[in-house]
């Protein structure tokens, strides 16, 4: 029985998990940028997503090559996000939390009856990045799309990271995000911290989009939605406050569902979501803020 | 004197409430009754949602899966054990309520948005759980009265005759609706003025402290989540009555949503303002396709509507009537 096993599908699977994981775990980290300094999950974070997508769609469709598309799409939702903080979000600032997310919610609406006003409903197809071609890695095929798409996540995470770590305005950023009052008095702008970083979670979104529509085939304005979900998921399972948290949240996420969807049989695709989320579920129970999440100490 | 003014007024205005909820049906179209008995839905389950998430400071997005819980005992009842329909509202709020208890439970150990999280997950994965359920739900098709026990349907026939009244079934499905709701608003209202809404705002205000003080956390706790149950059960038992149908699609995660817009436009920690947060969710969709039939233009419409009644009450419609009154209630309640 353990002889039969077949290794060759197991690490096909699990890269095609990564791979799934990979594209959740960019909105991921879009939704914790958020959280960590507005405090509220941006439930419009994937119809934002969705809206760039369509952008990359129409830039292809007027005779753009996807990587052109690609960044110049990226740049336009980081100009989007930032607009969308500073007329949307910056007049409740100041309002309780849930106000601020009921407000995504709404957007979440607005963004959505956008697309569909531009670009009516009908599904579209992006082109492939990477080609679909299997290539034989010490004896085990794996699609390229599946490898490219890992490497530009890791590669879209690791520029982020460098960005905080490294940089004056990461520095700003973190501040600002940790203790927004002191930041203030040492002369941060906060208030644009906070729209910078709406803007670099629009463009991650925008990426995961990118990746997330040629992989389906074909798409329309429920693109994200799954997506979101399972970013929030990801982001949860590794604790809210943490970046390093949702990438690996999700990666975990994606490739715990595609083996257990390939591997446990009376689970199917029907009950894969609940079953998902019950093993979030429990986690939490053990460890109330995620996995790397750390649980803050308050005082009365 | 002004003591007296005060509780005048307040008789006054309790009278008026009662007096526009009776006679409004004789001024709207027989639809129109049936829309508004939709809203009153809305109303008890936001009534509900208020206490868990106003009072105590639980965050539920998963009150559509309580609703369901509610509806769908109530659709099982009819069809399978031939009850008569109105009969089941009080198990339904019993078994919702004993489901929100147990839902309750995770909520001592998560807080804030994790909760807000978990109990998401559950309203997301309500509709794939009722369908696995097939022989008890009917699956993706639901359960239609008409079909299987259309003899338990409070008047079928078109007319229901309540002590010597005749009535529309839509008439009798508002006053069903409306005065269950009411009924549900004063018990609230009981609750969040004595002891145990003390106690809520307590837990809501500072865990710590009210732990310091004596308050048994998880008991308050699951307490508040199982009265929020009872309320989104009998809500979810009404909305299968008047519908006369259940199917996982009447309870997807987009009711919880909606139950929570209604909560925050109401506005959180008030009671009255509930009302008008329970006719904007309920009437919004129609007014935003009234505008434009073009596709998209609606959810757009909608999404605008939500983000400017936000920005413009910050503290829902309760907080806004808190501020518009407050030169009243500070010159009653001072002594000259």
């Amino acid at each position: 029985m353990l002889l039969a096993f077949d290794w060759t599908q197991l690490a096909q699977q699990t890269v095609i998990g990564l791979s799934v994981g990979g594209t959740w775990a960019l909105l991921a980290l879009a939704l914790v940028l958020i959280y960590r300094s507005t405090g509220v999950i941006n439930f419009a974070q994937g119809e934002m997503a969705m809206f760039s997508t369509f952008i990359a769609w129409s830039l292809v469709n007027h005779g753009l090559s996807f990587w052109e598309a690609f960044f110049l799409t990226i740049a336009i939702s980081f100009v989007g996000g930032i607009a969308v903080e500073r007329v949307v979000i910056r007049p409740v600032e100041r309002a309780p939390e849930l106000t601020v997310a009921i407000v995504t919610i709404g957007l979440f609406f607005l963004v959505d009856g956008a697309a569909k006003w531009i670009w009516s409903s009908e599904t579209r197809t992006l082109p492939n990045a990477f080609s679909t071609r299997p290539i034989d890695v010490a004896g085990v095929a794996f699609s390229i799309e599946d490898l490219g798409n890992i490497a530009v996540s890791v590669g879209v995470v690791v520029l982020l990271w460098l960005l905080f770590r490294f940089t004056k305005v990461g520095l700003a950023l973190r501040a600002s995000a940790v203790n927004p009052d002191e930041s203030r008095l040492l002369g941060i702008r906060v208030s644009w911290m906070l729209a910078l970083g709406w803007g670099l979670a629009a463009a991650m979104g925008a990426v995961s989009g990118m990746l997330t529509a040629p992989a389906l085939g074909s798409f329309d304005q429920n693109l994200m939605q799954v997506v979101l979900l399972y970013a929030i998921a990801g982001a949860v399972l590794g604790g809210l406050g943490s970046p390093i948290g949702a990438v690996v949240g999700s990666l975990l996420l994606g490739v715990f569902i595609t083996l257990v969807g390939t591997y446990v049989d009376w689970i199917g695709t029907d009950l894969r979501t609940p079953f998902a989320l019950a093993v979030i579920l429990a986690v939490l129970l053990v460890r109330p803020a995620g996995l790397f999440g750390r649980t803050a100490v308050r005082r009365v | 004197m002004r003591r007296a003014l005060g509780i005048a007024l307040w008789v006054l205005a309790v009278a008026a409430g009662i007096a526009f909820f009776l006679v409004l049906p004789r001024f709207v179209s027989d639809f129109h009754s049936r829309e508004l008995a939709q809203a009153g839905v809305f109303f008890i389950a936001i009534v509900g949602l208020n206490l868990l998430t106003g009072y105590t400071g639980q965050i539920s997005l998963g009150h559509g899966a309580l609703m369901a819980i509610g509806g769908y005992t109530t659709a099982i009842l009819v069809t399978h054990e031939h009850w008569r329909d109105v009969w089941t509202i009080p198990v339904a709020g019993l078994t919702a309520g004993a489901v929100g208890f147990l839902v309750g439970i995770p909520a001592l150990r998560l807080s804030g948005l994790y909760l807000a999280v978990a109990t998401f997950g559950l309203a997301v994965a309500m509709p794939s759980i009722l369908k696995k359920f097939s022989g008890l739900t009917g699956g993706s098709e639901g359960l239609v009265f008409v079909e299987k026990a259309p003899k338990q349907i409070t008047g079928l026939g078109g007319s229901v005759t309540i002590f010597g009244h005749s009535m529309t079934q839509n008439h009798f499905l508002y006053y069903l609706t409306w005065t269950i709701g009411l009924i549900g608003l004063t018990i609230a209202w009981l609750i969040v003025r004595g002891r145990i809404g003390r106690v809520f705002r307590a837990v809501r205000d500072s865990e710590i402290a009210a732990v310091s003080s004596g308050v048994n956390l998880a008991k308050i706790k699951t307490l508040s989540f199982a009265l929020s149950g009872v309320y989104a059960g009998i809500a979810g038992s009404l909305l299968a009555i008047q519908t006369q149908i259940v199917n996982p699609l009447s309870f997807t995660f987009l009711l919880s949503i909606l139950i929570l817009v209604g909560a925050v436009v109401g506005g959180l920690g008030s009671l009255v303002g509930l009302v008008v947060g329970a006719f904007f969710v309920q009437y919004l969709p129609d007014v935003s396709t009234h505008i434009s039939e073009r596709p998209g233009v609606p959810d757009f419409v909608y999404g605008a509507a939500i983000i400017i009644v936000m920005i413009l009450l910050p503290s829902g419609v309760g907080g806004f009537l808190r501020r518009l009154a407050r030169p009243l209630t500070t010159w009653l309640y001072t002594r000259p």
